[in-house]
């Protein structure tokens, strides 16, 4: 064989490959487009981080709700304390996701370290509650190599157990911490909005048991719905929006601080 | 086609069909790219429908509990800690009245701790923060060794509530 019979041949035989996989993919635009069915709910989340108090009570619902290992130092959901300095020192911190509630106006510095505020020093200190923001671009499904998260019609980003390998990529993808490892199913893991609760009527564990109304959960394309009215009424904030991300957890009383 | 390039072919092709094959079998027929197209709606579609369903609701609200016990959620109310649901103290009820005869039921356990209170009640002045607005003690310096239950009821927070 020849070199010019060779290439032929080469050629030949990649076409022969690829011609039977182009015919098993099954993306086509025009389909995908069609599929594009425009879903009724669209689950926003609405957090005020005045009423918080950081009692924790959400955290502790939500790792009893979603049997997350609760001695395990991974949540869903978690609160972080933030506590400004008149001489211009940030100190943050959410020792075990505030699972406890913060008790104590020691500072969390991590390797055992604590640091006492006192009162006077204090500009501004507050609570914000973390939780997966469900972003309309999400970050960590783009990178699943698998198809094993994914974005359900309602906006909600899942995690199918069975199909996740556990590679991690979507635990380095997401901007906002939010996914870790289930110490049990040994897959990633991360906040659904208590998808078993809110398709049965039910509020999430966390807007249940929050004593104070910080956290509300909401449909934003029903233009009735309360948590819908304040997203689109008053002044929120979103997290990171320099990502793109899009996220769907709305924050009142955001500071610059906050990350 | 020579006989030494069309045998390798052949051997590759019977690969491309095999691994088509394995893969008919082993991939369920509702994955494949759904609403939100290839990038962010490629999925088993089944997986929905088990994340509706798999998991148990476990806390059921304030309601559910007033359906037995009307006289303690109604007594409650009353107080500032009408806003708590019961079930931040007492533990999850899951559907303990439904599925047990009232007998069988098991007990739930209630947190007493001082921890508990303190979530709320360790003085934080914390400004444009909630916390600063509720009554709260220094644990270091407030009968640091007793539990807070032992003269306070958490049912009747006020101080003419106490033991």
């Amino acid at each position: 064989m020849n070199r010019r019979e060779f290439l032929k041949n080469t050629a030949k035989a990649v076409a022969g490959i690829t011609v039977p996989l182009a015919a098993i993919e099954i993306l086509s635009p025009a389909r995908v487009q069609a599929l594009k069915a425009d879903s009724s709910v669209r689950w926003a989340f609405l957090v005020d981080t005045y009423k918080c108090v950081g009692c924790g009570l959400c955290v502790k619902a939500c790792k009893n709700e979603n049997e997350i290992a609760y001695d395990a130092n991974v949540t869903r959901t978690w609160v972080e304390r933030y506590v400004l300095t008149r001489d211009g020192k940030l100190y943050a911190d959410s020792p075990k996701g505030a699972r406890d509630g913060f008790t104590s106006s020691k500072i969390d510095l991590g390797m055992g370290k604590l640091q006492d505020v006192k009162k006077e020093d204090i500009k501004k200190a507050f609570f914000v509650p973390k939780l997966c923001n469900q972003c309309d671009n999400p970050p960590c499904v783009q990178v699943c190599p698998v198809g094993a998260t994914y974005q359900a019609p309602d906006g909600v980003v899942l995690v199918d157990r069975t199909w996740c390998i556990g590679c991690g990529y979507c635990i380095m993808g997401c901007p906002y911490g939010v996914r870790f490892f289930h110490p049990v199913y040994h897959t990633a893991e991360k906040c659904n909005f208590c998808y078993h609760r809110i398709n049965k009527g039910l509020k999430t564990a966390c807007v249940q048991a929050c004593p104070f109304g910080a956290r509300q959960i909401g449909n934003i394309k029903d233009p009735n719905d309360p948590v819908a009215k304040a997203i689109t009424t008053e002044r929120v904030g979103i997290l990171k929006s320099e990502f793109g991300t899009k996220p769907q957890v709305f924050y009142i009383g955001l500071d610059e601080e906050v990350r | 086609m020579k006989n030494h390039v069309f045998r390798p072919l052949l051997v590759v092709i019977g690969l491309v069909v095999i691994v088509l094959i394995i893969r008919t079998l082993y991939v369920p027929k509702d994955f494949g790219v759904h609403e939100r197209g290839y990038m962010y709606g490629w999925y088993r579609e089944g997986n929905i429908a088990e994340w509706k369903t798999s998991v148990k609701v476990k806390y059921q609200g304030k309601e559910y509990c007033s359906g037995c016990h009307a006289d303690k959620v109604q007594a409650i109310d009353k107080t500032p800690h009408a806003i708590i649901q019961c079930e931040n103290c007492h533990g999850p009820a899951h559907d303990a009245a439904s599925e047990h005869p009232s007998e069988q039921r098991p007990k739930l356990t209630i947190d007493k701790t001082r921890a508990q209170c303190l979530r709320c009640h360790s003085k934080l002045s914390y400004p444009t923060s909630g916390r600063t607005n509720i009554r709260g003690i220094d644990p270091d310096q407030h009968n640091p060794d007793i539990e807070c239950v032992m003269c306070h009821n958490p049912h009747k927070p006020g101080l003419e509530g106490l033991k």
